[in-house]
């Protein structure tokens, strides 16, 4: 009843090109973004703000890159947290050495330096795939995380290998409150999210769910493997780099080489996993999940007045996010967005059942 | 700096030493691997497991042996588990779903072992750890020497198991080829037991030899992650492999660490560089030293 494309006649070919092409889709979207926008700054405390929804838009972020890499491309890697870390360090030393540089010009080339960095390690993929490609990429995670603790030059030479955000300011306006910094990282998010939906719906998407659903065939109808592949490491690594600067100088303030661990990649992983394999509001809905599930967790166990001790109540953690992989992969492979779009195609049919 | 040659020959023989105990560990994934093509990832925290539970058994005052059978009963239980509800629910699926299930089987067994065991680090007392003798300028330590028995002596003992008994047979049946080893007879699921059940008893040798260096704690688990190189140099499915790889990872990144310091005085390079050097091989030789060749162009 609610919910049906039924009625809305399309005209004109841009009509039939757009990105949703049903109405109450676009609607949605825009009833989420205003909500985003004008409501959770004014009823979210700065805790909301500061240690949810900014942690929740930067994993969204780093998701879409890895879910571009691995879901759209089909090329797994755990080297996501590397590629934040290049991102967030290239961004702080481009600031820190480039006098009056723009803070936007400033990630985008740190973006543009961890694309650098992912092609450099996307180059076996073009031998290998599965988890020996997954090897592949732990190297990058281990020799990034290793170079910046090593080599002082990239911190700054800071004793103790922390790197502290310098102000930010644009237009001569300072984002320093939490409802200010949330807007700044939803406004790049949304601008970076918009473009992902709209490269996996154009040619180079499909190339790479071409390549990813059987590379030989690709291969046979003229796309060029060593391109596309690389390119999908590229761009995947620029969300990655972006979303590790945003964590670095939006959300924490300070960073240090080992905020960017292996753990971080697994999460990450996970929210793909969880949230749906190629798909972007897969992303979203998986970065969701995994940041509100930890509160959920740890709220549940308040409700036991402390009487469980704060290791178990993490060891407890893992056991259900482990529990969860499992399950979502029993269960439903392609994660919440599926689930998400078998709810849509219920409610077409609804209340008729054929 | 000056060059001391004894120093990269005691270098070497630390590693090669080292690289056994890696060889146990990536063992465990060979023959997960052979027999059912799944990447196990959770073979790491296994040794965790076995480890934790064996240590834990041994403060509480129990008997060694009862310790032990104790333990090997755990893993037993933890196979038949994995089996029931990972492994046979996930039949047929891509080999990524399953290597990204047993991400999640790790997390469930770290998590669920220190929820029992608690996460304090626990020492085990296999002799004197500090005992060693010399042969000229080399010292060794007595307690990596026997590793390296035990070592030798599980595989000698997993060859024979492989070959000889009908087990083994039928494992090497089921690693071959699934269908044929079903239409011949041979009851798959419980040979994935079997299987996951041996790979957990050399998780445990792993773990108490492991145990007996560093302590047993939540960094064995983090083992797992050093026997990927090791794989991959050796080949996934080749038992010998994972011997002479976990020796040359073992070597190299001691001798790396050594290397750089000496010329570059940068330290840390041992933690990272076995997946260098297995990525530059991956360019090279994708199937490893003694794996099966894989027909296949990416």
């Amino acid at each position: 009843m609610l919910y049906r494309e039924c009625g809305q006649f399309k005209s004109t070919y841009r009509d039939d090109q757009s990105i949703f092409p049903i109405a109450q889709d676009r609607w949605a979207l825009w009833i989420a973004l205003a909500v985003a926008i004008f409501v959770v700054p004014t009823i979210g405390s700065d805790y909301w703000l500061g240690s949810i929804f900014i942690p929740f838009l930067i994993y969204a972020l780093a998701a879409l890159g890895l879910n571009l890499l691995t879901g759209y491309a089909g090329l797994l890697s755990l080297g996501t947290a590397g590629f934040m870390a290049v991102g967030a360090f290239a961004t702080y030393n481009l600031m820190i050495r480039i006098p009056d540089l723009p803070f936007l010009v400033a990630i985008i080339l740190g973006g543009l330096i961890a694309a650098a960095v992912g092609v450099l390690f996307g180059l076996p993929s073009l031998r290998i795939k599965g988890f020996y490609l997954a090897v592949a990429t732990l190297a990058a995670q281990f020799t990034i995380e290793w170079v910046l603790t090593t080599f002082g030059w990239f911190t700054n030479y800071d004793a103790s290998g922390v790197i502290s955000a310098p102000p930010i300011e644009m237009f001569g306006y300072e984002f320093k409150s939490a409802t200010s910094r949330y807007l700044l990282t939803l406004s790049i998010v949304v601008v970076l999210a918009l473009a992902a939906k709209n490269m996996v719906r154009s040619s180079i998407g499909r190339s790479w769910m071409a390549i990813r659903d059987m590379d030989v065939a690709a291969e046979v109808i003229g796309i060029r493997l060593l391109r596309t592949k690389l390119l999908a490491f590229a761009i995947s690594s620029f969300y990655c780099g972006v979303a590790g600067a945003l964590w670095a100088f939006l959300y924490l303030g300070t960073v240090e080489p080992q905020a960017f661990d292996l753990n971080r990649s697994f999460q990450i992983l996970f929210m793909i996993i969880i949230g749906g394999l190629g798909s972007i509001l897969g992303s979203f809905l998986g970065a969701a999940f995994i940041v509100l599930l930890p509160i959920l967790i740890n709220n549940a166990a308040g409700l036991f007045g402390g009487a469980i001790p704060a290791d178990v109540v993490s060891n407890f953690e893992l056991v259900v996010f482990g529990s969860l992989i499992i399950f979502f992969l029993i269960v439903e492979p392609q994660g919440l967005a599926r689930l998400w779009q078998i709810t849509k195609e219920k409610l077409r049919m609804w209340p008729f059942p054929h | 700096m000056e060059f001391d040659p004894f120093l990269y020959i005691q270098a070497l023989f630390d590693g090669l030493l080292a690289g056994i105990m890696y060889s146990l560990v990536a063992l465990g994934f060979v023959l997960i691997f052979k027999a059912s093509g799944v990447f196990n990832f959770a073979q790491g925290t296994m040794v965790l497991m076995a480890a934790l539970t064996f240590v834990s058994l041994l403060e509480m005052g129990w008997n060694i042996l009862l310790a032990g059978a104790v333990t090997i009963a755990a893993l037993v239980l933890l196979a038949l588990a994995i089996e029931r509800v990972v492994l046979r629910p996930l039949v047929n699926q891509a080999p990524i779903i399953l290597f990204m299930a047993t991400i999640g089987l790790n997390f469930v067994i770290e998590g669920g072992t220190q929820m029992v065991w608690g996460s304090d680090p626990h020492s085990l007392e296999l002799g004197d750890p500090y005992a060693s003798f010399e042969i000229g300028p080399l010292f060794f330590n007595n307690n990596e020497l026997y590793a390296a028995v035990v070592a030798a002596l599980l595989v000698a003992g997993l060859a024979i198991f492989f070959q000889k008994t009908r087990i083994g047979r039928a494992l090497r049946a089921v690693a071959d080829d699934h269908q044929a080893a079903l239409s011949v007879g041979i009851p798959l699921q419980t040979i994935w037991v079997v299987v996951w059940t041996v790979a957990g008893i050399v998780a445990f040798v792993a773990g108490v030899v492991w145990g007996g260096r560093l302590g047993v704690q939540f960094s064995l688990a983090l083992l797992a992650l050093k026997a990927l190189p090791v794989l991959i140099l050796g080949g996934f499915t080749s038992i010998p492999g994972a011997i002479v790889g976990g020796l040359i990872v073992g070597a190299s990144e001691k001798i790396a660490e050594l290397l750089a310091f000496d010329l570059f005085g940068v330290g840390g390079v041992e933690n990272f560089f076995p997946y260098l050097l297995a990525m530059v091989f991956l360019m090279f030789r994708p199937e490893g030293l003694f794996g099966d060749k894989i027909i296949e162009r990416v």
